[in-house]
């Protein structure tokens, strides 16, 4: 069935690289068996948009693409994810290796207790470059990128804190653009803001998804419609129906699928 | 019932801060004596603190000072660095397990009356000491120094512990999800985010050691001199206070008063050292 889905889609974009494969990806937490025998590929410079009901494992699925589910103590994994050709589950794969390739953006804003400044020059400043004026080029860029220079250009260093929570956000994914990574994942990363902020937000996946391949969890299936190249759908910890977004939501191949869209549960 | 409680609960308080207030009082009436029989230039200027010698005495804190800064620096270069870093580690690195098995250990650690940790500075690290350092007299400044940074330890660990576990997991994860790597996390993030709490825990240290008064009673001697030298015997300001309290000085002498000045100055030391804790804890707290 999965299978079947898969050779659908992937045939017309074969040319794309791929930048994770998952193969038979099985997570537990503890004795809860919370994925089962994923099979998913993310492409290069798409937004890829997982969607399904509370629960189903989106949340689990992308924080083990970057590892950060390690953090979670009694977690077991079985299965195979490579990131452009190598298993990120390798043990001399080092995992801070991995997440500077692979940034985060989460489900609440998390800025640190630092100003604007020092909150984009930390990664860059961890990963070695201490030259002033380097730093300055790579926070303004940054924040250029995010598309929140504008309105911080002049309280660069004041607290992050006095931010809106929009703007956190915004400065959240400055901070992951100015580790120059390769992937960005976001979880719920508008489901703390606003409409306006969510626009904005939006509006810039759009636009870093020219240089970035970027893999997103989402409530709102609007959402996932309007900037996603790719949809998998998860449910109960598999994944249930993986199509170009267009052809999921307008014909879906799975009656659970259908069913979810046009939102009969979940 | 329901209207009783609240004015028995407000006598409780108002007890303790009259008796507080009636202590301060006492020590500022006698300190004010003293100072009527000895000039407090004498007291702030004077090199000599020879409170026993009736015709050429003099009363000079420094000494008594020096002695007091000499112990409190020793302790707190043993207490800061191995209190953080415990701190560092229950707090980033220990499981729920562990940390749930360590804390119980230093609450007991820091429940030991302080007269054993001070037989323990003569008894035992001395001794251990002399071996080391062959010029080490039997009472000296650095054994109970060290055992008092290692009474301290578990304060300091304790309170910054409490103020590192308080930063919130979304702050590391943010952090880790750059690519840091845990210790960088740690002592780039968490401990700054932390600061106020952890600065504060050493400024209370800090006052804890200069009121400790057993430790430097049993070991540290009773010679009060104006050195820096830490194999020497010295006296603090809490040690003479017990030593005039324990001898026989008579109700009335400038001995007996002096004991107040001394125990005013070593209230404003440790009262200046709490209100800059709780000044670092509220001008520089974190709001996440
Ligand atoms: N730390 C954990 N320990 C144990 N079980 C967990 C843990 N985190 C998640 N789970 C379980 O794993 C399953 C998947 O959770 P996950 O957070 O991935 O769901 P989700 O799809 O992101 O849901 P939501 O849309 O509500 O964010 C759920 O049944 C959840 O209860
Ligand atoms: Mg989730």
């Amino acid at each position: 069935m999965l299978t079947m889905v898969k050779e659908k889609t992937i045939a017309p974009t074969e040319e794309k690289a791929v930048v994770y494969r998952t193969k038979e990806l099985n997570l537990w937490y503890g004795e809860h068996h919370a994925l089962k025998n994923i099979e998913l590929d993310i492409y290069e410079n798409e937004v890829t948009a997982i969607i399904g009901p509370s629960g189903c494992g989106k949340s689990t699925y992308i924080k083990t693409l970057n590892r950060m589910i390690e953090l979670v103590p009694n977690v077991r994994t079985s299965g195979e994810i490579t990131y452009r050709g190598r298993n990120i589950f390798d043990p001399t794969y080092r995992v801070e290796e991995l997440r500077t390739q692979v940034g985060m953006v989460f489900q609440k804003p998390n800025p640190f207790p630092k100003s604007i400044y020092e909150n984009v020059a930390y990664g860059p400043r961890i990963h070695g470059i201490r030259d002033k004026k380097i730093l300055d080029e790579i926070v303004e860029k940054s924040l250029r990128g995010a598309a929140i220079w504008d309105e911080v250009k002049d309280r660069l260093h004041e607290n992050a804190y006095g931010l809106s929570g929009g703007q956190q956000q915004r400065l959240c994914i400055a901070r992951c653009l100015a580790i120059e990574p390769d992937v960005i994942l976001m979880d719920e990363p508008t489901s703390a803001l606003d409409p306006i902020s969510t626009l904005k937000v939006e509006e810039l996946i759009e636009e870093l998804k020219k240089n970035y391949s970027i893999i997103i969890v989402t409530h709102n299936m609007q959402q996932a419609a309007r900037i996603s190249d790719r949809t998998a759908f998860f449910l109960n910890g598999e994944v249930v129906e993986f199509a170009e977004t267009d052809q999921l939501f307008s014909t879906p191949a799975d009656k659970r699928t259908e069913d979810y869209i046009t939102g009969r549960f979940g | 019932m329901e209207k009783i409680m609240p004015k028995l609960l407000l006598l409780t308080a108002a007890v303790s801060m009259f008796t507080t207030l009636g202590i301060v009082f006492t020590l500022l009436f006698e300190t004010f004596t003293f100072f009527s029989r000895v000039s407090i230039v004498e007291f702030l200027t004077a090199k000599e603190w020879l409170p026993w010698n009736e015709k050429s005495g003099s009363f000079g804190i420094a000494p008594l000072v020096t002695g007091t800064l000499l112990t409190t620096a020793i302790a707190m270069l043993v207490a800061i660095p191995v209190g953080l870093a415990s701190a560092i580690y229950l707090s980033e690195y220990a499981t729920e397990r562990t940390r749930k098995i360590i804390k119980p250990i230093l609450e007991v650690l820091a429940g030991i009356p302080t007269i054993v940790y001070g037989f323990f500075a003569l008894t035992f690290v001395t001794p251990l000491l002399q071996k080391i350092i062959p010029g080490l007299e039997v009472f000296n400044a650095l054994s109970p120094g060290l055992v008092m940074g290692i009474m301290i330890i578990p304060m300091v660990a304790s309170l910054s512990e409490d103020a590192m576990s308080s930063v919130p997991n979304a702050i590391r994860e943010g952090a880790l999800g750059l690519g840091s790597t845990k210790l960088e996390t740690a002592v780039k993030i968490v401990l700054p985010a932390a600061a106020s709490g952890v600065i504060a825990s050493f400024v209370l240290a800090i006052s804890r050691a200069i009121g400790e008064t057993m430790i430097v009673a049993v070991a540290g001697g009773s010679s009060p001199v104006l050195t820096f030298d830490v194999t020497q015997s010295i006296q603090t300001m809490t040690a003479y206070i017990v030593q005039v309290t324990t001898g026989d000085a008579g109700y009335g002498t400038t001995i007996y008063y002096s004991i107040y000045a001394v125990g005013m100055t070593l209230f404003v030391f440790t009262l200046a050292m709490n209100l800059l804790a709780q000044y670092i804890s509220r001008r520089f707290r974190e709001e996440y």
